[in-house]
């Protein structure tokens, strides 16, 4: 047992093999699956499938929805952070438990309530619908409930990392002359930037494979506010898997490929900031 | 090691699913599964009651029960065909049923085996305006004026949606219209839809709850809820023409073989056909098959002409194919042009 590979646990094959196990079973068999049943179609089949006019402002919608939101949370899940770890105020820890609510709560739910309050009639829509801001079936409507579904995860990645850094380091920034932005820029972010981008990745994904409130809010009008897994659906409903299981395949290439560069990204933030 | 492992349990749950089948079918009772779409809720709780009643009493000493299932009428056929047990299936459109009979679940000419080729009942689509009915929405050309904003689901994923699509069409090339001016319709008509909802159900609430649009293509049954509901709000009209929809039944014999429910299964659907059944089926607003028992619930059901899908297209898998399927009428309609 003189192993150099000797660890304080024991058990490291075991639960490897679970791990592999589960990978596998969870998330590799599907996206096989996935891979295989589009590769039933040939090449011509494939891409008539999967890059129309249609497919592609699907796509473009999609990602850019989803970016949109993500960007968005980022801003807001920062604020939000902040303020539950630096202040203490009546009301903290109800707001705190609030945050995880929109992982909590059905997405079709977050959807229909979000359509009812900003369409002519709702309670909000009322006064922005005579401003001319359309947030029920359009593609604010899209990126509105993205905000929603995504928070939590800015929220949660950041607040840890805020938990942790000390105020002391603020002070000493401003003792030595930083101003409040100075201090803000170069002491309080860069420690953060890691979190931030694991928060945007997370809420990227989440938003990208989101269905179920979107197609509540959105009106689902092709080429204007149609998302891609809504033309999935439609191809399901000629039973087209291949063809259904093509564009899921390219939104699958793409998402990867994203959180691909996200993660280098990140790698590459930690690195900066560990030297900085 | 591992593989080893994975073979066992998989042995083990297959062998505690196999205890569960034998445990159900040595007892004297029979269990259906009934696969059906969305709206027939209501309708099929009171048919299995009236259903089971009747079979304990004619065959005493095998208890029955049914269980139903019910959602998106083409996610539940693709359900079936991917392994859902259903002993039978009432589902919305001859396009679903028949994607499980090209699978081999069903077999034969299975729309012969039951009267009236499979239909215990046929529905239609009809109009829901808002009270007195301002815009003064009578027939489908009224729905085309400027200023009309319709409320339907999205032909490409819902029954509804792909019904009210096949109306329109037919609703100018049965009267005497072109087929340019058909597009020329339906182009016009989907124009003014604001929000194309991924089911029936959706465009309801659409409709209803949040107040959008003057007038609702829906399905007869959901129409007729939905004005009751209002309680005044809202008034149900009747287009001249307008779709025969007709959603058949059948066993789905690969699974009653199996689970040797077919006596039982092809009972219950033989049962929709009684004039118990038929009564049922005609109190839930669904047009029965029955002469004599539409004939007495004729003050619910108005005479239209419920035209044939035939006299638009070969059957309703050609007519979805040719309008709604990828690269269909449907298609070019939101085409962007000058944009």
């Amino acid at each position: 047992m003189a192993s150099v590979n000797r660890r304080v646990l024991p058990g490291f094959s075991l639960s490897l093999g679970y791990t592999v196990f589960y990978l596998t079973v969870l998330v590799l068999v599907p996206i096989v699956a996935c891979i295989s049943k589009a590769s039933t179609l040939t090449l011509d089949q494939f891409w008539a499938a999967v890059w129309t006019e249609r497919t592609r402002a699907a796509y473009l919608l999609t990602f850019g929805t989803s970016l949109a939101a993500a960007a968005a949370n980022v801003l807001l899940g920062l604020l939000v952070a902040w303020v539950l770890v630096r202040y203490r105020f009546p009301g903290r820890r109800l707001m705190d438990s609030l945050i995880d609510l929109p992982l909590a709560l059905p997405t079709a739910v977050g959807g229909l309530v979000y359509a009812s309050l900003y369409v002519k009639k709702g309670w909000l829509g009322q006064y922005l619908v005579p401003l001319g801001i359309q947030a029920a079936y359009s593609r604010l409507a899209i990126v509105l409930v993205l905000v929603f579904i995504g928070l939590p995860f800015v929220v949660r990645t950041v607040q840890p990392v805020l938990e942790d850094l000390d105020p002391e380091a603020e002070e000493a920034a401003a003792s030595l002359g930083a101003s409040r932005w100075q201090a803000f820029r170069r002491v309080i972010l860069p420690p953060l930037y890691p979190a931030l981008l694991t928060g945007f990745a997370l809420a990227f994904a989440r938003s990208l494979g989101e269905y179920g409130s979107v197609v509540f809010v959105s009106g689902n009008m092709p080429y204007k506010t149609e998302i891609a897994p809504v033309l999935i659906v439609a191809r399901l409903q000629e039973y087209a898997y291949g063809e259904a299981t093509a564009i899921a395949v390219v939104l699958l290439a793409v998402s990867f490929a994203m959180l691909v560069l996200i993660n280098l990204l990140e790698r590459w933030s930690k690195g900066d900031s560990a030297h900085a | 090691m591992r593989t080893h492992f994975l073979s066992k349990a998989i042995a083990a749950v297959l062998a505690a699913a196999t205890v569960t089948v034998t445990v159900t079918a040595h007892a004297a009772s029979v269990e259906l599964l009934n696969v059906s779409y969305d709206p027939t809720r209501e309708l099929w709780r009171e048919l299995n009651a009236s259903f089971i009643a009747q079979f304990q009493k004619d065959k005493g000493g095998v208890t029955v029960s049914v269980k139903q299932s019910h959602g998106g009428s083409s996610s539940q056929a693709r359900a079936v065909i991917d392994g859902l047990e259903a002993d039978v299936v009432t589902l919305a459109s001859y396009i679903d049923t028949d994607a499980i009979a090209q699978r081999g679940l069903i077999t034969g000419d299975w729309a012969k085996r039951l009267p009236g080729n499979s239909l215990p009942y046929t529905s239609t689509i009809v109009f829901v305006v808002r009270k007195g009915n301002p815009k003064g929405i009578k027939d489908w050309p009224d729905l085309v004026k400027p200023g009309v904003e319709i409320i339907t689901p999205n032909p490409k994923t819902s029954g509804n949606g792909y019904l009210t699509f096949f109306s329109a069409w037919g609703s100018v090339v049965l009267r005497g219209g072109t087929k340019a001016q058909a597009v020329d319709y339906v182009t016009k008509l989907y124009k003014q839809v604001p929000v194309l909802d991924s089911g029936a159900r959706g465009s309801t609430v659409t409709f209803v709850q949040r107040g959008i649009g003057d007038v609702h293509l829906a399905w007869e049954n959901e129409a007729r809820l939905e004005v009751e509901e209002a309680k005044g709000d809202l008034d149900v009209v009747y287009p001249p023409i307008s779709i025969r929809a007709e959603p058949h039944v059948a066993v789905v014999d690969a699974n009653v073989d199996r689970k040797k429910t077919r006596a039982v299964a092809e009972a219950y659907l033989k049962y929709l056909y009684t004039d118990a059944g038929q009564e049922i089926i005609a109190k839930h607003h669904y047009r029965p098959a029955n002469e004599a028992v539409l004939k007495r619930n004729a003050g619910q059901f108005p005479a239209l002409r419920l035209f044939s899908i035939k006299e638009i297209a070969l059957d309703f898998p050609d007519a979805h194919k040719k309008f709604i399927a990828e690269g269909g009428v449907f298609d070019t309609i939101y085409k962007p042009r000058n944009r």
